[in-house]
């Protein structure tokens, strides 16, 4: 036999590995992500909501580059979770978000929320949640003027046609009372809800566009059942347990949104099964404690960054070792 | 019917068992055969012949008195032309039988028993014994000793493994399709020996002809009520004992502990089939199934080899290589061991051999990109552990957390590295991480021994010295 036919390498087990790569998950994620951004072109009209997501993006890819410029890192570009963070982040900005804003969003996001932390997968806090919660803490008045759905098919464009409040703004204002009434009833109030027909962020509004990204998250197996749910239903219970109307709670604000593409970042979630549950349960918590006793209107995005910072305690929540309850004393 | 399977974790993977439908063919003998002392978990056997003896096919060549061990014997006839140190799949050197064949094919005789209904159960343990059965799944654990429970531990169920979950490999498939009756005969055996009530051969639903061929003869030969077919769920690593154990009776064997401690003894089906031959032909292990597979081989099927064959015998004797051989794997792709050259011998535990041109270095790249704590290692992990944050521990030679974190109780599968999107090398961290661990609990009970005899030393001093004041 010719030893050129042989050239032997050696590795360690195993010698295969599934065809996935991080790149195809975030890939995912943004494909989940598709529903959510038509519906928020759709309903605050593409004019300047594009240019704001399409800012957002490129802004988010540009900071990664100049972060692993900066750090000499090798480039992270490929693996698109800049692109992910960039999209996140644009959802959750106002439709009228001036773009020197997203672009300065855009970059916290990726070198405050992850880059100083050492990239992808090290990041403690959410980073298009770090990105909202400067803008939010730095320009308040920017981050909290709303237009109403379609405001860009009304003709005249008087100040009262475009501004608008999100229901939760009318509830901490006015009352639950006086929102169903400006929807007519409750029914109403629901379907607006559900398809995306009210005040908010952009791709916030529309429970029914995000909850068809989240099924396609969890058919793919991109995303965990856990966090969503246990969020989900904290939420609704916590809401009824106050008095305020559970369905409108989940429906309402930026729920679905951070519970399904938020709350479920890897780096910034628990790894343990049940430290996921338990996690959710926290930042459900805490959201229906900042709506009915904090100064904000919704909770979604502090209670999920309050939750970021105690994973690690979460991930102490260890899963049954097989056969190690049943360890018997002094056997190693 | 009812599919069993085990949970948490496991994956699916790509199977890739092309080598199926290729019934068994017996390779020629090779012109050498390299046997080495040791192919078993256990002590070394020592040389039973001296270099320029003429053995037999089923000479006896080595053996040893400790009880773990498995003795081995000559597979070809010939001369005896050295005993010297060879290289082994697992990577070291054992001391080996050398053996030139003569080509004469002469055999020893083999004393043939009808029955066993006149053997009792040391009989029978002695003729696995002596004909050096280790199990043949890859662990090669002596068969004699699994076989011989600890006084008071009770087995009531033998379960015949014939899951074989790994990719490529169509051992035990082909064995369960061409040699039922042995497999059959096998857990005959095992349960007379055992004193156990019932046999389950388990069997995942990608090889569902040969669980409905086996069903069928049990119910020819009426043994409905002693051996039961079990049906799983294709799923990997459901082949490992642990979790056969779970999914087909729903018991976890103790962390450090063995299957007996939960009354049961898993075989592997091809160990089986090699019991029946050991007690009804008297024939001891000189030869196995291997599946021959991977892209870079011509021919690739199942073959009945003598151990002791090289893998360069190998491939001329199948059709030779049909592209530049980058990776010789002895095993499944999920457990098996990349080789380093291809003058290595099929053991006893070697169950395929596998061949990959340049493919296999996409297959398993080196690089790794950084973790983004997807968690699908914990998801997959079959024991349920927590590959990721081991790995991280290890990296930070944290070995204290890696230990509180179960590293230990790993079972190697490779599963955690198999799903990771990184391409994080998470088994093979964790396994370094639990062989450090388990060096430093071997330390620290030397040490505390050494303090407990130095302890023991002072305080006799001290009460001589009381008896003399006193």
């Amino acid at each position: 036999m010719a030893d050129d036919m042989i050239d032997l390498v050696v590795t360690s087990a195993p010698h295969v590995r599934k065809k996935i790569a991080t790149s195809t998950i975030m890939r995912d994620v943004l494909i989940a992500l598709i529903p959510a951004t038509i519906g928020g072109l759709y309903f605050f009209g593409a004019r300047h909501t594009l240019g704001v997501i399409v800012v957002a993006i490129l802004s988010a890819f540009l900071a990664e580059y100049l972060g692993n410029l900066m750090f000499r890192k090798k480039s992270t570009l490929w693996d698109l979770s800049s692109g992910v963070t960039g999209l996140l982040l644009a959802l959750v900005l106002p439709p009228s978000s001036p773009y020197w804003m997203v672009v300065v969003g855009a970059f916290s996001a990726i070198l405050l929320g992850k880059i100083i932390f050492g990239g992808i997968g090290s990041n403690p806090f959410n980073p298009a949640l770090v990105g909202r919660a400067v803008l939010m803490v730095s320009w308040p008045a920017l981050m909290t003027t709303w237009v109403k759905p379609f405001y860009w098919k009304i003709s005249s464009r008087s100040v009262d046609a475009v501004t608008s409040a999100t229901p939760l703004n009318v509830i901490k204002l006015s009352g639950y009372a006086n929102l169903i009434s400006a929807f007519g009833s409750k029914g109403a109030l629901y379907k607006a809800l559900f398809l995306g027909n009210v005040g908010g962020s952009i791709g916030e509004t529309s429970a029914l566009l995000i909850l068809i990204g989240g099924l396609y998250l969890l058919a793919r197996k991109v995303i965990d059942w856990r966090i969503p749910v246990s969020y989900i239903m904290t939420v609704f219970v916590l809401s009824f347990v106050f008095g305020r109307d559970p369905i409108f709670s989940i429906l309402a604000g930026g729920l679905f949104l951070g519970a399904f593409f938020m709350a479920t970042d890897y780096s910034s979630s628990p790894v343990t099964p049940n430290g996921k549950i338990v996690f959710g349960i926290f930042i459900g918590f805490v959201t229906v404690l900042i709506r009915q006793f904090g100064a904000y209107p919704e909770g979604v995005m502090f209670s999920i960054i309050l939750g970021n910072a105690f994973v690690p305690y979460f991930d102490k929540i260890k899963p049954h070792v097989y056969g190690v309850l049943l360890k018997k004393g002094g056997k190693a | 019917m009812k599919l069993f399977t085990y949970s948490p974790g496991g994956t699916e993977i790509e199977e890739e068992k092309w080598t199926k439908d290729k019934p068994y063919v017996k390779l020629p003998s090779p012109s050498i055969a390299v046997i080495p002392l040791s192919q078993h978990t256990g002590a070394p056997n020592t040389p039973t012949v001296k270099v320029g003896d003429h053995v037999k096919i089923g000479t006896l060549i080595g053996s040893t008195s400790a009880p773990v061990s498995a003795p081995v014997h000559a597979s070809i006839s010939g001369d005896v032309i050295a005993i010297e140190d060879r290289l082994c799949p697992a990577g070291n050197k054992i001391q080996s039988i050398i053996i030139k064949n003569d080509f004469k094919e002469e055999s020893v005789e083999f004393k043939h028993v009808d029955s066993i209904d006149n053997l009792n159960s040391e009989e029978l343990l002695k003729k696995i014994k002596d004909a050096g059965i280790v199990g043949l799944g890859g662990a090669a654990f002596p068969t004699s000793i699994k076989l011989s429970p600890p006084k008071g531990k009770i087995i009531d169920t033998v379960i015949a493994n014939g899951a074989e979950c790994e990719a490529y490999l169509t051992t035990d498939y082909r064995v369960m399709i061409e040699f039922h009756e042995e497999i059959i005969k096998g857990i005959l055996i095992e349960l007379k020996i055992l004193n156990a009530k019932r046999g389950i051969i388990a069997i995942e639903n990608n090889k569902i002809d040969a669980a409905d061929l086996l069903a069928k003869k049990i119910i020819e030969k009426n043994l409905q009520d002693k051996i039961e077919v079990v049906l799983l769920k294709t799923k990997y690593p459901q082949g490992g004992e642990k979790q056969l154990i779970k999914a087909v009776l729903g018991r976890e064997v103790p962390s450090g502990g063995l299957p007996l401690d939960v009354g049961v003894v898993v075989q592997n089906v091809g160990t089986l089939k090699a019991i029946s031959e050991a007690v009804f032909e008297g024939r001891p292990l000189i030869e196995r199934g291997i599946t021959v597979s991977g892209s870079a081989i011509n021919n690739p099927g199942n073959y009945i080899v003598r151990i002791g064959t090289q893998v360069n015998e190998i491939i001329d004797k199948v059709g030779g290589l049909n592209k530049k051989l980058r990776k010789l794997v002895f095993g499944g792709p999920m457990t098996g061991v990349a080789q380093s050259s291809i003058e290595v011998p099929v053991l006893k535990g070697t169950s395929g051999i596998l061949f990959f041109g340049e493919e296999a270095i996409e297959m398993a790249p080196e690089e790794e990109s950084p973790c983004i704590r997807c968690a699908s290692c914990v998801d997959a992990c079959p024991i349920g552990l927590l590959p990721v944050l081991i790995d991280h521990a290890y990296r930070r030679n944290d070995m204290k957390l890696a230990e509180s974190l179960n590293a230990v109780d790993c079972i190697e599968c490779g599963v955690c590295s198999y799903v990771c999107p990184a391409k994080r090398h998470l088994t093979e961290n964790i396994k370094k991480a639990k062989q450090s661990i388990l060096k430093q609990r071997k330390i620290e009970a030397a040490k505390q021994a050494a303090f407990e005899k130095l302890k023991a030393q002072k305080m006799k001093e001290k009460e001589e010295k009381e008896a003399k004041n006193g």
